[in-house]
């Protein structure tokens, strides 16, 4: 028999919005952001912490949601794929990956954009090598990489 | 503007259409669809490879609260697959289980954990079964019981024998002849997706958004099993996120929503976790492969004869056709004037095998690849010459009768050759370079089930809201979209951004056989344009008439109908005929030979490519260290040369993931790795650098010219890998995945004194048939056209 489950109530600050829930405790912010807040940019590959496909920015920096409990990041800022646009303006990075066919099925890059966007904000001409580094938890499948590094490089190049 | 092809879109590098969708995460997968009052499902499943199923209880499970409804077996009897000669497969088993993973009983719940704990609760009591793990084991005589109840003796399930022209007499004739064993192991798609699935039952009819890569054959199979009408079921793609031939199959889940959502009234949805991914599996098949070659002192091929064991797990799959493909290709790359191919499939109590990216063609690639080295290295050729010398020439007849047409083989090798440096290479110790050669479909010349019908059909509507046009295909991230888009804005004078697109929807597009055997751009591609040019010339007329000219002199260009905006002319068009819609369809030309087996391998169009990889293998660890791969690939025209070198280099991926790492292998049963973490595939940190070069060789019957990219540029990434591991240390590993303990066993027993080489040491002994005894087709053709080969 399936034990009462316990609920606590969770803000949160997602792309510049606060939320407020009452969640399961035992439920990931992977959860949350697709369940509970509707925001079904963040994809799931894994839910292990081994794909990076759920990455999301907290503080800016490349968290993997499927770890992490909305407890504990309380109070810090989220960006979802959702926040990463002005209202209908590309950010350059998702600008640079629509142009050079950086995503082929699409399911790897909210992660990738996301991790490529935190290292843009800290190192702004990163090697073609630091971007592998920046980016070598995430799996993509379809692409070979070789597109995804050349849109991050278009884009450094152009912001 | 036009491009410097005479083209206004084709061969223009332009995004997809769905790529700002995907960049903003609002492209809808299945998984992020939830319709009102939406049901979750799990699914109990087999946790023995190999048992009888005594007694399903699920009482307890049924009693919990928020548990709506529960099924098994006896609720989805009919079997279903998706081979019309391999109906084995049932979405609920309920007499026997013959795999871990086979699924027994679905739930559906207010939510997921919920689903999950009810599974827990179903006890299922099995008498358990001896499994049968190996290719050797099912070539015995079966402790138990079999598998399957039908195939050949023990638990082999398919086999074949095929002999074209006197291959006796080609041995006869050799100055030498090798013989020589190898192994591909197993592994899996690995799509970032999880398969998912969601239906809907409403007034009497249902609905499924599925992950899927061909929605005709999950509507054929639901029709099937639920036993509706074909007009009572729609299934559409939703975004896909990644197949690679693994969401080919119609699949259990599927049809289990299909069937709780008509239970309950409510839509109802499951997506599998990533370790049901790894057991629903339908990947490469290991295969076991013996070949003999005869050649002369300059190393033209005499005669081969080629032996394969596929290691097809549980149920049949796409099998059949997997077996004849690890045999059928081999001629359409090199020029074999006798090939004799002995083929076999056996069920085992693992996952099924089924179609991965190049289905049935990588294992066989390696083999022939590696041998043909070997056997140059015996004659004292350079093995690139020796290739070369065989080359399969355009506008011929293989002698297993396949259509060759165009052919860029000479081109792409001299491509590879030139920017790799690869014959004035530095030679030291630990560094390598390999070179290797392929060649695949542009979908398959006949269809699954035999029928007469078109395999891909295009409409067209243009009305005061523009231009629409509608298709079955399935764009499953390679950008079929795109094609489609790009060839009804070229033959109308537009640009792609003004085509709007409505596909892989079984109610309201013509079908398309869907995405997988690299067909979509051939066969759509070939639609669109027919069906593009009859728009185009109603449209044509109508300004004609209006200009008072003959419709020749009607320039269509740059959004312009002669005097008029493709608005205007529009409005003329519909004036005059009514509503404007227009169809195309394309249907491969009968070009299989006069023999029972030959439906597998024509096409009406084989891509073409050839490969340099450079690589360290270092003796002290075997860690093998890609630095470079050049790779040219005759795709006939890139309607899209950035979708082109995307498939290439995501072909080239997957191609050193599969030579280096990945490895899909079961302990009693179990899947060792059914993870992402322990399942080795290569990151950005693995990928090295990739130069890529678009080879255009004009196909006479493709549209523009065009060819397959998706899967042929796969193919000879694995063999010259192993060759360059061969040119660096100077042992072969007869195996993949070249893993670093393969490498250091290889120089171990070259040190002891043993050959040289890691891999198997035999091929067992298979009642094959006598042989089919095939004729080649005549020497003497005429050249001139593809009809006349």
């Amino acid at each position: 028999m399936t034990r009462p489950v316990d609920r606590q109530v969770v803000t949160l600050q997602v792309n510049g919005e606060q939320v407020q829930r009452l969640l399961p405790v035992h439920k990931t912010l992977l959860e949350v952001l697709r369940e509970d807040l509707q925001l079904t940019g963040t994809k799931h590959g894994c839910e292990l912490g081994e794909c990076g496909t759920c990455t999301v920015l907290v503080d800016g920096k490349p968290e993997l949601s499927c770890l992490l409990l909305p407890l504990q990041v309380e109070g810090r800022s989220i960006t979802t794929i959702e926040g990463m646009a002005e209202g209908s303006e590309l950010h350059p990075l998702q600008q640079a990956f629509a142009e050079l066919g950086a995503a082929q099925c699409g399911y790897c890059t909210p992660g990738i954009l996301l991790a490529s966007k935190s290292l843009l904000d800290t190192n702004r001409k990163p090697s073609r090598d630091e971007i592998r580094e920046a980016l070598a938890g995430n799996l993509c499948r379809c692409t070979g990489y070789v597109k995804i590094l050349d849109a991050v490089e278009l884009a450094a190049g152009r912001m | 503007m036009s491009a410097s092809n005479g083209f206004g879109v084709i061969g223009k590098p332009l995004a997809k259409p769905d790529a700002v969708s995907k960049v903003t995460g609002r492209a809808v997968y299945a998984d992020d669809m939830l319709l009102p009052r939406t049901l979750h499902c799990r699914i109990l499943r087999s946790q023995h490879p190999h048992a009888r199923i005594v007694s399903i209880d699920t009482s307890a499970a049924r009693r919990m609260p928020g548990v709506v409804a529960i099924i098994t077996g006896v609720d989805l009897p009919i079997k279903f697959g998706i081979l019309p000669v391999t109906q084995d497969e049932r979405a609920l088993e309920h007499e026997k289980v013959r795999y871990v993973g086979d699924p027994i009983a679905a739930v559906a719940a207010v939510d997921e954990e919920i689903a999950a704990s009810a599974c827990d609760a179903i006890s299922v009591e099995y008498e358990v079964l001896e499994p049968v793990m190996s290719i050797d084991d099912a070539l015995t005589e079966t402790k138990d019981e079999r598998i399957q109840d039908y195939g050949g003796p023990n638990n082999i399930h398919k086999l074949v024998a095929l002999e074209f022209g006197d291959v006796d007499g080609g041995f006869a004739q050799a100055d030498h002849i090798r013989e020589d064993v190898f192994f591909f192991q197993g592994n899996t798609h690995l799509p970032m997706e999880q398969h998912s699935a969601i239906a809907t039952f409403v007034d009497g009819k249902v609905t499924l958004w599925s992950s899927t890569q061909v929605v005709h054959y999950v509507h054929r199979a639901l029709a099937k099993v639920l036993e509706l009408p074909m007009n009572r079921i729609r299934v559409i793609g939703a975004a896909h996120g990644g197949g690679f031939g693994g969401k080919t199959d119609p699949f259990a889940h599927e049809i289990i929503v299909c069937k709780l959502a008509m239970l309950t009234g409510r839509p109802v949805k499951c997506t599998l976790t990533r370790e049901e991914v790894f057991y629903a599996h339908r990947g490469r098949h290991p295969v076991l492969m013996w070949v003999r070659t005869g050649a002369m002192r300059d190393g033209r091929i005499t005669a081969m004869h080629f032996r394969s064991a596929l290691d097809g797990g549980a149920y049949g799959s796409y099998g059949v056709a997997s077996t004849f493909y690890t045999g059928a290709l081999q001629t359409v790359t090199y020029d074999i004037p006798a090939y004799r191919f002995e083929g076999c499939r056996v069920f085992t109590n693992k996952p099924p095998c089924g179609p991965k990216r190049g289905h049935g063609t990588p294992q066989p690639r390696f083999a022939i690849e590696l041998h043909l080295e070997k056997i140059a290295h015996d004659l004292g050729i350079d093995p690139v010459e020796l290739k070369r010398s065989n080359f399969v020439k355009p506008m011929t007849r293989t002698v297993n009768w396949l259509r060759v047409t165009s052919c860029g083989l000479e081109e792409c090798t001299e491509r590879v050759m030139k920017a790799s440096g690869f014959h004035g290479r530095e030679r030291k110790p630990g560094h390598g370079m390999g070179f290797a050669i392929s060649s695949y479909l542009s979908g398959a010349g006949t269809a699954i089930y035999w029928n007469d019908m078109p395999h891909s059909e295009v409409q067209i509507k243009v009305d005061r809201g523009g231009v629409t046009a509608y298709c079955g295909a399935m764009d499953i991230g390679q950008g079929s979209d795109a094609v489609l888009a790009a060839i009804v804005a070229e033959e109308l004078g537009l640009q792609p951004k003004d085509v709007r697109l409505v596909t892989a929807d079984t109610d309201t597009t013509p079908i398309d056989l869907g995405s997988y055997s690299s067909r979509v751009t051939f066969m759509a591609g070939n639609a669109a344009v027919e069906a593009a040019r009859k728009m185009r010339a109603m449209i044509v007329e109508a300004a004609a008439a209006k200009m008072g000219c003959d419709a020749t002199d009607v320039n269509v260009n740059a959004g312009r109908i002669g005097d008029f905006s493709f608005e205007e002319a529009s409005v003329l068009a519909e004036a005059r005929f009514g509503t404007l819609t227009s169809a195309g369809s394309y249907t491969p030309p009968k070009i299989a030979g006069p023999y029972k087996g030959s439906g597998v391998g024509p096409s009406p169009a084989y891509s073409y490519s050839a490969c340099v990889v450079d690589l360290d293998a270092d003796a002290r660890t075997g860690i093998v260290h890609v630095n470079k791969v050049w790779i040219a690939h005759d795709v006939g025209r890139a309607i899209n040369p950035l979708l082109v070198e995307g498939q290439v280099e995501g072909s080239i991926y997957m191609g050193l993931g599969e030579a280096l790492m990945e490895e899909q292998t079961f302990r009693k049963g179990v899947h060792k790795w059914p993870s992402m973490l322990e399942y080795k595939s290569p990151t950005f940190l693995d990928m090295p650098d990739v130069e890529t070069f678009i080879v255009e060789t004009i196909d006479p019957e493709g549209p523009y010219g065009a060819k397959e990219a998706g899967q042929g540029p796969l193919l000879p990434v694995i063999p010259a890998v192993n060759s360059a591991v061969f040119d660096a240390l100077g042992v072969w590993v007869d195996e993949i995945p070249v893993t670093p303990e393969k490498v250091i066993e290889a120089l171990r027993r070259r040190d002891k004194g043993e050959p040289a080489r890691f891999g198997p040491a035999r091929f067992p002994p298979i009642p094959y048939p006598a042989c089919i005894k095939v004729e080649p087709p005549p020497k003497e053709l005429d050249r001139a056209s593809p009809a006349a080969i």
